[in-house]
């Protein structure tokens, strides 16, 4: 059996899903000969520390650890006081400047431990130096949640296509935004009301700009397109035209020819912009679906789909990860 | 009638002009000359198309002459709209002058709107526009998507293009 002893860093929707999912798949893990042990969670109000195993239903119906919090430290202490070998990191995204993941990840890299995320800043603005990090310390740095969240894209190419020359990737990467052109397709909704939907039904934040304006698509074209690609972009080297120009008549126009308009992110091209895919396409899917349609040279077009966001569903692509780098081997350390 | 002939003439100064000449003294109307100095054949020449209004008639003699010249005649013949694409123009797509929107892809003489149909919710609400271009070619295709891409950035409209036009 092989121990791994993890600190969760981010206490959000995510944090909470991977507490869950650790905890529910313990018996499956010890099939497999994985000892998944969280020794810790931090977030803004401190860290609950719990060196023999974090014991799920003893935080997770607390929404922050405020009030259950043992310890004060931060997460750069947490990394250099106690014993762990992986670090979850599932703070805030930010696109500019990448923090604080950032930091965490540069923290838990330099101190040789593996770092498994859903955060994509950090990814957006500085890849190639945690790639380079992870590579000097010998261990992985994984983020397939960060791009289409549940749906295989990073793994798939990397391990299952290798040997492929991937000559582009198209895909549908937004949740928010494939939901919103669904609802004004399917209902003729003008785009206000499909938005005030999806904000009900949480599928859209207050502040939608982040996703309907194409930034979150662009982010993870970057990621693609840094990881994949081997290029060295940031968010701003990504052409973007958001969905808020869409109207319901363009729509109902796209249909009667046999479209669907779809918010498009393109690698190595890097765009993002709507446009028609034939209905009967396997790149049309329809409500908060994400698709991604891979160019290769020897396999064809491969599509994939799958959930794109949601607290399991992308702790389930955290948990692959952690897998993937005890069952494998270390994709990072062999590819030079 | 439109005529399009394909050459193939050496990469030397003065070459385009001995092609142009012969079609000229046929009192051929020259629509466009497409010169693919990137496409350079094996044999090193440079092809070229040229679409004209000219009488089928005085084809043979142009074609005659073309060869005195020293330019190869690949093909010659009816123009032929070969490739097709569809946009989704969305905003202010009527207000913004869409005859002249149309009239930029049709006067290029290598491509041409063949199919538009039009939804406009209201007065001062953003329409739209489904267009169906046709053109000689797969490059003139992107050719004339290049112009409109163009128009609508200065008529402030959305191009949404179809996903299978390019792939990787
Ligand atoms: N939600 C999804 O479905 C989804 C899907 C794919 C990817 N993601 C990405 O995954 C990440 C987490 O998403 P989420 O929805 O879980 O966000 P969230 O609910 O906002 O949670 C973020 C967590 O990070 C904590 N945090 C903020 N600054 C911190 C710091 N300096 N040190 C330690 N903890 C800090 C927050 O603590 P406080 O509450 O104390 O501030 C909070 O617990 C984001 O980067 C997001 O883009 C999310």
């Amino acid at each position: 059996m092989t121990e791994v002893r993890i600190s969760l860093v981010g206490y959000g929707v995510v944090g909470h899903g991977v507490v869950e999912v650790l905890e529910r798949k313990r018996q499956l893990m010890g099939e497999i000969g994985l000892d998944l042990t969280l020794v810790s969670v931090t977030d803004h109000t401190g860290t609950y520390l719990a060196p023999d195993g974090v014991v799920a239903k003893d935080i997770l119906d607390h929404r922050t650890l405020e009030g259950v919090a043992n310890s004060d430290m931060a997460a750069r202490e947490v990394f250099g006081s106690i014993d762990c070998d992986l670090v979850v990191e599932v703070t805030p995204t930010n696109i500019v400047h990448g923090q604080p993941g950032l930091g965490h990840m540069v923290d838990a890299l330099s101190m040789g431990k593996h770092v498994v995320t859903s955060n994509k800043g950090p990814l957006v603005v500085d890849y190639r130096r945690l790639k380079d990090l992870a590579r000097k310390n010998d261990v992985a740095l994984k983020f397939e949640a960060t791009v289409g969240g549940t749906m295989p894209l990073i793994s798939l190419i990397e391990r299952t296509l290798v040997g492929n020359t991937i000559l582009g990737i198209r895909g549908i990467f937004n949740g928010t935004c494939n939901y919103i052109l669904t609802r004004m397709a399917e209902e003729k909704y003008p785009y206000n009301h499909a938005l005030t939907e999806a904000q009900e039904l949480g599928y859209a934040e207050a502040d939608p700009s982040y996703d309907v304006e194409g930034v979150d698509t662009a982010g993870k074209v970057a990621i693609l397109a840094n990881s994949i690609f081997d290029m060295d972009v940031k968010y701003g080297d990504v052409e973007v035209t958001g969905i808020t120009g869409i109207t319901p008549e363009s729509l109902i126009l796209a249909h009667k020819r046999g479209y669907a308009v779809k918010l498009i992110g393109e690698v190595p091209a890097l765009t993002v912009k709507p446009m028609l895919v034939p209905l009967g396409s396997p790149l049309a899917v329809g409500s908060t679906l994400n698709a991604a349609a891979i160019y290769t040279d020897l396999s064809g077009t491969i599509t994939v789909t799958g959930l794109g966001a949601g607290r399991i569903e992308t702790a389930s692509a955290i948990l692959s990860d952690i897998v993937s780098i005890y069952r494998g081997n270390h994709v990072d350390a062999q590819r030079s | 009638m439109r005529l399009s002939m394909d050459l193939e003439m050496e990469d030397k100064p003065g070459q385009l002009l001995m092609a142009l000449e012969p079609l000229r003294e046929q009192k051929g109307n020259i629509i466009s000359v497409l010169h693919h100095r990137d496409k350079k054949t094996p044999r090193g020449t440079i092809p070229v198309r040229v679409i004209l209004e000219m009488d089928r008639s005085r084809l043979e003699t142009v074609k005659g002459q073309l060869q005195a010249n020293g330019i190869m005649v690949v093909r010659a013949g009816e123009e032929r709209f070969l490739e097709e694409i569809t946009v989704l123009l969305v905003g202010h797509v009527l207000d913004r002058d869409l005859g002249d929107t149309v009239h930029q892809i049709d006067s290029t003489g290598f491509a041409e709107v063949v199919d538009l149909s039009l939804s406009m919710p209201g007065i001062d609400e953003p329409s739209s526009a489904y267009l169906r271009i046709r053109a000689t070619g797969k490059d003139e295709i992107q050719k004339a998507m290049s112009i409109l891409r163009q128009v609508c950035v200065q008529k402030d409209l959305l191009v949404i293009e179809p996903i299978e036009a390019d792939e990787p």
